[in-house]
């Protein structure tokens, strides 16, 4: 269990390395995909195989192939990719280094400071996950539920179609 | 992993099955014979296909994407193999009997929808990124209604485990208080595995083959192999979700009621294949929208409120 | 909704139909007297060659796979020296039956006709050439042709008069 644990998770830190040097937009992609999964399967060993199904449905089986989606469609070939060559310098490095050097001093600071997370902790089924959410979350849900409806009425209004009646002198677009 | 071993070989020999069954049912169908020269009944087509595709040249375009081009194909068998994992043969007979096995099932089949799109996409050809857009669009929107739709039954059932799911089928099969579930589910379903009337990723009186235009060989191999794989799973995962699994009389044992309902769902693919037209685009991803999310909607708070309303 | 099913149930329907495939090799299919088949140049009643080498056919074959040599022999008969027809290019499209003045070339039932080799495609006058009238029984073009040839002078077909003789002034 231990040993899967930190298998999955080399590889979900390795991957998403790759995921920022890569130049190919849908090589990150594919890197990205696979940082998703492996952290999934850490999710399984820590005990929740609920948020870890979750986690593949929606970000690497839906989100990810929606941004693959976008990314296709603009149809971005070998001069992207040299673009990106150059974009991706050093200098540009230093800041986000900078940043997540701090971070990760916080990090090391909290796990030396705190005790170390239980592996045998129970397991939280899909039940746990729902109480939780309708239980003490319930303001989050609600929130995230109002946000997703503005999404959607602005997806209907920017995607409606308007339909152009074409004839010799009577042009208009119905509203 | 006695039982691995007899479910992959199992599944990899009713693959290649299908395509023979397929053919020889279309045949059927359409008034015609099908394959019926090589071997009794024509069987030993299977293994002429098999020998044909090895020795094809292994061919990779110049302008694809190689490193995506190659992973691709081997993506949709393994996720698709990886899905029988949660499939209950009978009672004891499955590979894991996850908590989570509905959700491994949509998690996997959601995970094929990246063989398509990064085939089509590898392949740098505008019909096989047109057919990868078609498929991509087309996955993404049907897995919704396949998730929801499976709803139903797990409120039913109280469990995500499919073995739960079928021991929760003795008294009644789920496929008459769900007979909506099951619509849905199997309609989305075809769509799922892109296969007629659905095969709007590949169509090929208007994409050439859609993604796999420019795969030959023993990759465009993989494709099809995943794509009866696809079958097998759909009407295996139906079976067990509407149609009690392995539950039937006394007098088969419960592996043969199980290998016996999928192979009847199998029978109604490939006559769906043979009597329905291929839908337009937009036509499908508005009868998605549309007619079934609504329509799975309903099924679910219904389902919630009579299960609510009887507790009380 | 209803005309899925009900399409869905006419296909299932068919699996209790006859089947419509002729299982070939071990069932022949039936095939017209007029099929547009395989050429071949048919002979008189008494068994003289009908071609009389006008080259009609070489010109009416859209695809030009009719070739011939015209010559005569001491009869003053004409016939053809070779008649090639390369069945690889032939469209049987019957242009040439159509446009034979003696009824010789004739498009047969027959499209059994197949080869490992292209060249063994191009037959050639010995293998065109059958003892038989083909669809045109008692037909002989020299008969009632006014041509004068060996053993026939003018006049002397059938129907016809013997020639005026336009320097008499006999009635």
């Amino acid at each position: 269990m231990h040993l899967t644990f930190y298998v999955a998770s080399a590889i979900a830190v390795l991957s998403t390395i790759m995921v920022i040097t890569r130049y190919n937009l849908i090589h990150a992609l594919l890197y990205l995909v696979v940082s998703f999964l492996a952290i999934s399967i850490v999710f399984f060993v820590l005990g929740a195989p609920f948020v870890a199904a979750l986690e593949i449905i929606v970000y690497a089986g839906a989100i990810v192939v929606l941004i693959i989606f976008v990314i296709m469609m603009l149809n971005l070939k070998a001069e992207a990719v040299e673009q990106e060559r150059e974009w991706l310098t050093r200098k540009i490095f230093i800041g986000p280094a900078l940043l997540s050097v701090v971070l990760l001093a916080e990090l090391a600071y909290m796990i030396l400071q705190s005790r170390t997370t239980d592996f045998n902790a129970p397991m939280l089924d899909a039940k746990a996950v729902g109480l939780s959410l309708y239980g003490p979350y319930v303001i989050g849900v609600e929130l995230s539920g109002i946000l997703l409806m503005a999404g959607i009425v602005g997806a209907y209004h920017l995607g409606r179609q308007k339909k152009k009646v074409v004839h010799r002198f009577l042009e208009s677009t119905e509203e | 992993m006695i039982i691995i071993g007899a479910v992959l070989g199992a599944l990899l020999t009713i693959a290649p099955g299908l395509i023979w069954l397929e053919r020889r049912m279309l045949a059927l169908w359409q008034d015609r014979y099908g394959p019926n020269r090589a071997g009794p009944f024509g069987l030993l087509v299977v293994l002429a296909d098999t020998i044909k595709l090895f020795f094809k040249e292994d061919w990779i375009p110049p302008f694809a994407d190689k490193f995506v081009f190659v992973i691709a194909p081997a993506i949709v068998a393994i996720t698709v193999l990886m899905s029988f994992v949660v499939v209950p043969f009978a009672p004891g007979i499955v590979v894991s009997d996850l908590n989570v096995g509905i959700l491994f099932f949509l998690a996997m089949s959601s995970m094929g929808a990246y063989s398509i799109i990064l085939g089509g996409w590898a392949s740098n050809n505008k019909y096989s990124l047109l057919g990868a857009m078609r498929g991509a669009a087309q996955l993404i929107s049907y897995e919704v209604f396949m998730g929801l739709s499976l709803m139903g039954v797990v409120l039913m059932s109280g469990s995500f485990s499919l073995n739960d799911i079928v021991e929760a089928q003795r008294g009644m099969w789920y496929v008459v208080p769900q007979f909506f579930g099951f619509l849905m589910f199997f309609i989305a379903g075809v769509a799922e595995t892109h296969r007629l009337p659905f095969d709007i990723p590949e169509a090929e009186s208007e994409l050439v083959a859609g993604f796999h235009s420019e795969y030959s060989g023993m990759k465009f191999g993989l494709f099809f192999v995943g794509e009866y794989l696809g079958i097998t799973l759909i009407s295996s995962v139906t079976v067990v979700l509407f149609f009690g699994g392995w539950l039937g009389p006394e007098f088969l044992p419960p592996v043969a009621w199980f290998a016996l309902k999928t192979f009847g769902f199998i029978i109604f693919f490939i006559l769906l294949r043979a009597s329905l037209p291929r839908p337009r685009y937009d036509q499908l991803m508005e009868f998605g929208w549309k007619i079934l999310f609504p329509l799975t909607l309903l099924n679910l708070v219904a389902t919630a409120t009579i299960l609510l309303w009887l507790e009380t | 909704m209803f005309s899925i099913v009900r399409s869905l149930w006419i296909t299932f329907l068919h699996m209790f139909h006859k089947r419509e495939t002729i299982q070939y090799p071990e069932e022949k299919v039936k095939l017209t007297t007029r099929w547009r088949g395989r050429i071949v140049l048919t002979r008189d009643p008494d068994m003289g060659e009908r071609c009389v080498g006008c080259y009609l056919c070489a010109a009416a074959c859209p695809v030009d796979c009719i070739s011939l040599q015209a010559t005569e022999d001491e009869n003053g008969r004409r016939y053809p020296a070779f008649f090639r027809i390369n069945f690889s290019r032939c469209i049987f499209c019957g242009y040439c039956e159509e446009a034979c003045p003696t009824y010789a070339i004739q498009l047969i039932p027959d499209f059994e006709m197949g080869e490992y080799n292209r060249q063994n495609l191009v037959y050639e006058k010995k293998d065109l050439l059958i003892d038989g009238q083909g669809k045109y029984a008692g037909y002989n073009y020299y008969k009632v042709a006014g041509m004068a040839i060996g053993g026939k002078d003018k006049g002397e077909a059938e129907n016809e008069n013997p020639p005026v003789d336009v320097k008499s002034l006999m009635p």
